[in-house]
C-alpha cells in the first residue's frame, strides 16, 4: 500500500483510512431530489450500513457570509442496514422524532461561532449548499471521518426565472413569457435590498418585485405606490392581479396600499383580501395584539370577511420561507449603526412548523386571489 | 379569452437524467382538452419536440403519471414520454441523434401547456403556461477531470465527498469522438467512472497508431492509484465495440482484477490475441457481409456471424471470474448480440460458470441502449459519413433503456458496494 503511493505526506492519513475501509462495505447515503427549490422537501436515505449501528446524520453549510451552520439527528439502522430520515425517529442531536426536514431548520452556527448569527442567502443565482454526511456512533460523531457523504443544492431560483435590476431600485424575479400576476414585496426594517421571498415566489408563478423602501430618499408610502404601479403595468404582468406581501415593517405600506391608497382602487375589490401571520411569542412587534385589533377594526367596519388570520403560539417574529433555521436572538445594526442583539422571540421546533404551515397557506391564498380559475368565470 | 389560470407544474424541476419526474396540470376546466409539449434545443443548433393530447378530469387536473395521453408522440400512461419520444421538428435533417456533450451543463426543456389537442405549429402560439425543466447528469459536487497522464486520453468522474469510492472503466462504441455522459451518470450514482478514450486517444491522433491492449490497463491502474477509489473494487463497462474490449480484458488480462462486468449490445467474437486494430481489421475484412435497407442504410449485424466455432476467434468467457451482466437487444441490426449471449451462456455452461452470468433481454429494443429517456433512434448517421441501421421499435426501447439502466445500477451496487440485503437498495426513484 505505502509503495503504490506517489503522493504528498498529507495524503497518507488520506490512504490509511482508505486501506482501513476497504475492507467494511461502505454506505450509500441518497438525498432526493439533489437539487430542490428552499420550500420543497427532501427525502434522505442511508443504505448499506451494519443491522442496528448507531449513526449521527449530519448537515453541514457554509454561508455566504462565512460562517458555518450544521444540524444532526441520531439514528439506529434497523434490520437491512438501513437509516431513512424521513420516516425514522432521531433520539438526539438538534432535533429528535420524526422530522424529515430537520436537518434544515434546525440548523445553528457550528461550536465556536460568534453569538447571535443570522442565516441569510445573498446571491439568490446560485444556490445554497449543504454537505449531508453519515458518520458512526452518537455522541462522539466528530471525531471520525464521514462514513459517506453527498452534497444537496437549495434553490430559491427554479429554472427559467430571471433576475432584473430595476432603475427604481428594486429587483424583478419573473419567469417568462407571462403574463404572471404580481407581487410586491416589502420587508422589514433591517434595510437593504432582501431578495429571497421574491425569488421564491417567482418561481411559484408570480412576477415579484422586491423594494428596497427605506433608503430610496422619498416618502415611503409614495414610493411603494411608485413600484406597485410599475408592476401593474409591466407588459409581463396581469394588471388586475397584483398583491402585496409585507414582513414587519413592511405591513405597514402593504395596509396601507390595501385600505387607503387610490392605486388599488382601480383593483376588482376597492378593499382586498387580507391575510395576517402572526408569530404569538413575537418578541419584536406587538403582531399578535396588532391582528386582534385590526380585526376589531375591520369587524366594525363590516368588511372582516376579506380577513384572514394565520396566528402561531411559540413563533418568533421572523417568520421565513420554510426550512429556514430558527433563531431566537441575533445581532442587528440600528439605523445609527450600533449593533445590538434583537430579541425575536419563538422556540424553534414550533417556529419551524409555523414557517412551513404559513408558507403553503400564503402560497394557497396569493394563487387563490391572484390566480383566477376558469370556473369562477361562469 | 383569459387563459391564463392553467398551472403547470413538474417535479422535481432539476433532476438527474435518470430521475422520473411529475407533470401536472391543474385549475383547467372539467374535461378541458390540452395538448402538453417538450422542447429542447441541442448544443448543436437542432431542435427536439414531443407532445401528447390529454383530457382535463372533474377536477380540472392531468396527471401525466397517471392519466392517458389521447395521442401525440406517445399515447397511453406514460410518466416520462415526453422526454423518451422527443424527436427532430419537421424540416430537421435526417439521421440526428440527440447526445449532450458539455455535461457540466443541463439539458433544459421546456414544458409547456397548449389548448386543444395539436399537433403542429406549436411555435407559433403563445402556451397558456409554460415551464422550464433543467435533466443534469452531474449531481451536485461531482467532479468532472480530464486525464492525460501515463498516455490515456480520458475524463474521469468523481463523486461528490471524500470516498473512497468503487471505480468503474466505461468503454463507448465505433460512433465517435469520447462522450462523458454515462460515467457522469454513474459517478452521480457513487462510482467514480472513466471515460476512456480508446480509438481517437491523442497519441493516436499524433502518430496513427491505435492503442494496443496495455493501454486498458494503464487505465485501469490508473483508477486502481487514485486515492479516492478503492482498489479493490473496479469494474468495467462496454457498449458496442467497447464490449469486445471489454470481455477480452476481463478473461485475459493479468493485471485487470475486476469486480464485475457489464456489456451492452456486444459480442466475444474477435481475434482474441489481437489488439484494437486486428479486431477492427477482422470487422473491415467482413464487410462484404453488410446489409442494405430499402433506403440504403446499413445493417452491420452479419459481420460477426456466424458465431465461430474456432476458439481463437472468440473471448473464452468460461474462464471469467467475476460477474457478467449481458444487455441484449432483440431487434440489434448493429451488432449480433442475441446470438452472441446465447453462445456465451453455452460456453459458460460448459465450463460451468454460467452461474456468473446474468442476461437482459428485450424485444423490440435496437441497438443503442442508452440511459433512460434518451430519445431512441432507429437510424442515425455513424461518424457523420453513413447512416446505420440500429433497429428497435420507440415504447419497446425506451422500456428497455429504462429497465436496463435501474437492473445495471443494482449489479453494480451490487457488486462494488456488496449490498446484497434484500431492500438495501431501493433505486425507487428511478
Amino acid at each position: 500500500m505505502w509503495s503504490k503511493c506517489r503522493w504528498s505526506t498529507v495524503m497518507f492519513s488520506f490512504l490509511h483510512r482508505r486501506s482501513s475501509v476497504m475492507s467494511q462495505t461502505p454506505p450509500i447515503v441518497s438525498v432526493l431530489p439533489t437539487r430542490g427549490l428552499v420550500d420543497e422537501k427532501f427525502k434522505v436515505l442511508v443504505e448499506n450500513l451494519p443491522p442496528g449501528r448507531p449513526v449521527t446524520v449530519r448537515s453541514l453549510h457554509h454561508s455566504d457570509n462565512g460562517h458555518y451552520w450544521e444540524a444532526f439527528g441520531f439514528y439506529t439502522s434497523d434490520h437491512r442496514g438501513t437509516v431513512n430520515v424521513s420516516k425514522d425517529q432521531s433520539v438526539g442531536g438538534t432535533y429528535t422524532g420524526k422530522e424529515p426536514m430537520g436537518l434544515l431548520w434546525s440548523m445553528c452556527p457550528v461550536p465556536g461561532s460568534h453569538k447571535g448569527l443570522r442565516l441569510r442567502k445573498l446571491n439568490m443565482c446560485s444556490p445554497m449548499l449543504v454537505n449531508i454526511s453519515v458518520h458512526s456512533g452518537h455522541e462522539g460523531f466528530r471525531d471520525g471521518a464521514p462514513l459517506a457523504s453527498v452534497l444537496v443544492e437549495r434553490w430559491y431560483m427554479a429554472p427559467g426565472v430571471k433576475r432584473i435590476d430595476v432603475q427604481e431600485k428594486g429587483l424583478l424575479y419573473l419567469f417568462s413569457p407571462g403574463p404572471f400576476p404580481g407581487i410586491l414585496d416589502l420587508w422589514g426594517g433591517g434595510g437593504g435590498l432582501v431578495e429571497y421571498r421574491s425569488a421564491l415566489l417567482a418561481s411559484h408563478g408570480f412576477a415579484t418585485m422586491s423594494l428596497d423602501y427605506l433608503s430610496c430618499g422619498q416618502p415611503v408610502f409614495t414610493y411603494v405606490e411608485t413600484a406597485f404601479n410599475f408592476i401593474k403595468d409591466h407588459p409581463q404582468v396581469i394588471a388586475d392581479r397584483v398583491g402585496v406581501v409585507g414582513l414587519c415593517l413592511g405591513s405597514l405600506p402593504a395596509l396601507y396600499l390595501a385600505a387607503d391608497s387610490t392605486v388599488v382602487k382601480v383593483v376588482k375589490q376597492i378593499t382586498s383580501p387580507l391575510l395576517l401571520v402572526s408569530g404569538c411569542d413575537d418578541q419584536n412587534w406587538p403582531s399578535f395584539e396588532t391582528a386582534e385589533d385590526i380585526n376589531q377594526t375591520m369587524r366594525a367596519a363590516g368588511n372582516d370577511h376579506l380577513l384572514s388570520r394565520l396566528d402561531y403560539p411559540d413563533s418568533g417574529h421572523l417568520i421565513e420561507p420554510p426550512f429556514s433555521p430558527h433563531f431566537r436572538a441575533s445581532t442587528f445594526v440600528t439605523t445609527n449603526k450600533r449593533k445590538a442583539m434583537i430579541l425575536w422571540g419563538g422556540k424553534t421546533k414550533p417556529h419551524s412548523d409555523a414557517q412551513e404551515d404559513s408558507w403553503r397557506k400564503i402560497l394557497s391564498f396569493l394563487q387563490q386571489h391572484l390566480c383566477c380559475s376558469l370556473n369562477a368565470k361562469l | 379569452a383569459e387563459q391564463c389560470c392553467v398551472s403547470l407544474s413538474v417535479n422535481p424541476s432539476r433532476g438527474l437524467m435518470d430521475e422520473k419526474f411529475i407533470i401536472l396540470v391543474q385549475k383547467a376546466l372539467p374535461g378541458f382538452q390540452l395538448t402538453i409539449h417538450a422542447s429542447y434545443h441541442c448544443e448543436d443548433g437542432n431542435s427536439w419536440e414531443a407532445f401528447a393530447h390529454y383530457t382535463a378530469d372533474a377536477g380540472g387536473t392531468v396527471n401525466v403519471s397517471q392519466d392517458t395521453s389521447l395521442g401525440g408522440t406517445y399515447s397511453g400512461v406514460e410518466a416520462m414520454g415526453l422526454l423518451w419520444s422527443l424527436r427532430p421538428v419537421p424540416g430537421s435533417k435526417p439521421g440526428l441523434r440527440l447526445r449532450k456533450k458539455n455535461v457540466q451543463t443541463p439539458m433544459e426543456v421546456t414544458i409547456s401547456v397548449y389548448q386543444g389537442h395539436q399537433t403542429e405549429g406549436f411555435v407559433d402560439q403563445v402556451p397558456l403556461a409554460s415551464v422550464l425543466v433543467e435533466r443534469w447528469y452531474m449531481a451536485p459536487g461531482v467532479c468532472r477531470i480530464p486525464i492525460t497522464e501515463e498516455g490515456l486520453t480520458a475524463t474521469l468522474f468523481v463523486p461528490a465527498g471524500n470516498g473512497p469510492f468503487p471505480g468503474l472503466l466505461d468503454l463507448w462504441g465505433g460512433g465517435g469522438p469520447l462522450v462523458e455522459y454515462r460515467a457522469a451518470l454513474l459517478a452521480s450514482h457513487g462510482i467514480a467512472s472513466l471515460a476512456l478514450n480508446y480509438l481517437t486517444p491523442k497519441t493516436t491522433m499524433e502518430t496513427g497508431k491505435m492503442v494496443d491492449n496495455q493501454y486498458f490497463e494503464k487505465a485501469y491502474k490508473f483508477l486502481q492509484q487514485h486515492p479516492q477509489i478503492c482498489d479493490s473494487r473496479i469494474a468495467m463497462l462496454g457498449l458496442s465495440l467497447g464490449s469486445a474490449f471489454t470481455l477480452k480484458m476481463a478473461v485475459y488480462s493479468q493485471v485487470m482484477k475486476l469486480r464485475c462486468v457489464v456489456c451492452i449490445g456486444g459480442s466475444h467474437v474477435q481475434p482474441v490475441d489481437g489488439s484494437v486494430e486486428q479486431v477492427l481489421g477482422y470487422m473491415e475484412k467482413n464487410s462484404e457481409k453488410t446489409r442494405f435497407t430499402e433506403n440504403n442504410e446499413m445493417i452491420w449485424r452479419d459481420l460477426l456471424l456466424p458465431i465461430p466455432t474456432d476458439p481463437s476467434f472468440k473471448v473464452d468467457v468460461g474462464r471469467l471470474k467475476c460477474p457478467l451482466m449481458l444487455v441484449v437487444s432483440e431487434d440489434d441490426q448493429n451488432w449480433p448480440a442475441p446470438e452472441s449471449a446465447k453462445d456465451m451462456k453455452e460456453m459458460m455452461e460448459r465450463a460451468g460458470n454460467s452461474h456468473l452470468l446474468t442476461v437482459l433481454s428485450y424485444p423490440n429494443a435496437g441497438h443503442l441502449i442508452e440511459p433512460p429517456y434518451t430519445p431512441h433512434v432507429r437510424i442515425s448517421m455513424f461518424r457523420t459519413v453513413v447512416m446505420a441501421l440500429w433497429g428497435g421499435q420507440m415504447v419497446e426501447h425506451s422500456r428497455a433503456q429504462e429497465d436496463a439502466w435501474k437492473k445495471i445500477l443494482i449489479f453494480l451496487r451490487e457488486n462494488l458496494y456488496d449490498s446484497t440485503k434484500p431492500g438495501a437498495t431501493t433505486l425507487s426513484h428511478l
